[in-house]
């Protein structure tokens, strides 16, 4: 359904997106994980046509982003992170515009506002003016909005910034159901591990460039095993000795060591005998999404920020 | 835009009016929630009218062209209308910058819609409104030499002069707020345009006969010539005086001059609007 190839942004001479290649299939949530400056706003960006393509090759449900953008408009829903609600204007007034921008009129676009808004449980809220709706609310409007025409293909940047988790997950819930009764191709980008969990298939961006791509049970399964953490006082010190004794190389982020073992609890028990002194604490954990970007990045999720803010 | 066949050039002039009307309600809409909005951009030129008017009324020397007797409060009122559609359209405008700043904007430039109807939409919601506004002051402000507050006017209307008054008036509105549009569209903060104003649109305004006439000769003379609003204002006395007709001068171009120079202005200013709107860029903005 969508297929980016070779895709590159520059920022004057700052590289944004490097040579992105992804493809997704119809009815699939896409997640694209990563954390600020990572380029995922820019991927966004360019996917809703709002910056143009200026290097590499787009196509989404066949047509070209770069030859036909106006055809693409008509095929995507965009839910941006900033609202893009009038927040004097009714929910239904917000609508009903969104409605003629897209050539819906009259009866028709009518019943379309009351059918989505009864599926997204606000129909009650329809004559209320959008700032007096709580933060949840406004997002499902916003959601409403992006559906409103019917697009094959909805994108939605970082959709649960300010949500409660009970609304994430009512969001969540939303979007699969929409997965699967309509058969949409759902395109996110998030910085949340638990929000990445939930997607049919991920893309780690990492500095303009796609550190991994599976669902994420392949990818957790990739690393192996279990993930060791250590905390210490002189890592690089600790790092040596371990280096010296066991021959493994303990990758070191900030003030610990980490490494992925499949017999990690024989493992645990060698290291906490043979430096009971520098080892402060040690755990011992299934790896998560977020040990698969320190392992296909070798730095921490939010350790460093990469590049602008 | 590919226009082929008549069907789908039909299709498109619908997109584009479906668009446009959705882009003016909305404006409109929204403008009458404000209420302070209306205060402002009809306030303060009323205020400044009065003020003036019996302020610099010694002072004056009315021109050549004017009327005999005309004071300079009755002067100064197409200047008025004027600067009423200017603030109304920079208001108009300035929201342009605020769609962009609060989200809104970037949810119709993913709309499927030609990039004219975005321009045309947010013009027509600006023109309709400096347009209602022009025409209440227009007809208030006679009235207040009832109590007092204003001279008796010469002013003389024919049902011919009210319509083409009317639709001249449409003319320098959409001028006007194409010419905001184009200063306000790659502004990132309203602080920005509200320097674009101090030194371009009011200065604009002040140099366009609106303020005072046009000197016989020397450089406020061709400034105030080159001054496409000076057209604007002059357009709008030759209307409003069709029975009493004004004197040929100089300094005061016909009503012919002055639709051309707004008609042309207008399509340059639009154009460009268009054009910027068109432009996708990733420039350094995030």
């Amino acid at each position: 359904m969508i297929n980016i190839h070779q895709l590159s942004h520059h920022y004057g001479s700052h590289c944004a997106l490097n040579a992105v290649s992804l493809s997704v299939s119809k009815a699939t949530i896409l997640g694209i994980l990563g954390p600020n400056g990572s380029g995922k706003t820019t991927l966004f960006r360019i996917l809703s046509t709002l910056y143009p393509v200026q290097q590499g090759e787009v196509t989404m449900g066949g047509t070209s982003l770069v030859a036909d953008p106006a055809t693409i408009r008509r095929k995507i829903g965009v839910t941006f992170q900033a609202p893009s609600l009038d927040s004097r204007l009714t929910v239904e007034e917000n609508l009903r515009y969104q409605g003629y921008l897209y050539g819906l009129s009259g009866k028709a676009l009518q019943l379309r506002i009351q059918e989505l808004l009864e599926r997204l449980k606000l129909a009650d809220r329809l004559r209320d003016r959008v700032q007096s709706l709580s933060g949840g609310m406004q997002r499902r409007v916003e959601i409403a909005k992006g559906l409103l025409h019917d697009p094959e293909i909805l994108i939605l940047d970082e959709p649960s910034t300010g949500l409660d988790p009970g609304a994430r997950i009512d969001l969540w819930t939303y979007l699969q159901r929409l997965r699967d009764e309509t058969g949409m191709t759902i395109l996110v980008t998030t910085h949340l591990m638990e929000e990445a969990e939930r997607c049919d298939q991920l893309a780690i961006l990492d500095r303009g460039n796609i550190a991994a791509t599976g669902s994420p049970e392949e990818l957790r399964s990739s690393l192996g095993g279990d993930c060791l953490t250590i905390q210490t006082e002189d890592p690089a010190g600790l790092k040596q000795k371990i280096a010296d004794r066991f021959q493994l190389q303990f990758q070191q982020l900030g003030e610990s060591l980490r490494l992925e073992a499949t017999a990690g609890h024989e493992l645990l028990r060698d290291l906490v005998e043979a430096f009971p002194e520098e080892i402060q604490s040690v755990s011992l954990a299934k790896p998560t999404l977020e040990d698969v970007f320190i392992t296909r990045t070798g730095h921490q999720f939010w350790g460093e920020e990469s590049g602008q803010v | 835009m590919n226009g082929s066949t008549t069907q789908h050039t039909t299709g498109n002039v619908a997109a584009v009016g479906l668009a446009v009307r959705s882009l003016a309600t909305r404006e409109l809409v929204r403008f009458f929630r404000q209420r302070t909005r209306i205060v402002g951009a009809l306030g303060q030129p009323l205020i400044f009218w009065i003020l003036f008017g019996a302020g610099l009324r010694g002072s004056f020397q009315a021109p050549e062209w004017a009327p005999a007797g005309m004071t300079y409060q009755e002067y100064f009122f197409p200047g008025v209308v004027v600067l009423i559609i200017l603030f109304t359209s920079i208001f108009s405008t300035i929201s342009l910058i605020e769609d962009r700043r609060e989200g809104f904007l970037q949810g119709v430039l993913v709309a499927p819609v030609p990039r004219v109807s975005i321009v045309l939409g947010k013009l027509t919601g600006g023109t309709i409104l400096a347009v209602l506004q022009a025409i209440l002051f227009l007809g208030i402000g006679p009235l207040f030499s009832l109590i007092g507050l204003a001279p008796s006017m010469q002013i003389g209307w024919t049902p011919t002069s009210v319509v083409a008054a009317g639709l001249f008036l449409i003319l320098v509105s959409f001028t006007l707020t194409a010419l905001g549009y184009l200063i306000a569209w790659p502004m990132e903060s309203t602080q920005g345009f509200h320097a674009i104003m101090s030194v371009f649109l009011m200065p604009m305004w002040l140099l366009s006969g609106a303020f005072f006439p046009v000197p016989d000769s020397g450089w406020l003379a061709w400034v105030m010539r080159c001054n496409p609003l000076t057209y604007g204002v002059a357009g709008l006395r030759q209307l409003m005086y069709s029975t009493t007709a004004l004197s040929e001068a100089t300094n005061l171009a016909s009503l012919s001059t002055s639709v051309l120079v707004m008609l042309i202005f207008a399509v340059i200013c639009t154009t460009v609007a268009v054009w910027m709107t068109g432009r996708r860029k990733s420039a350094d903005q995030r």
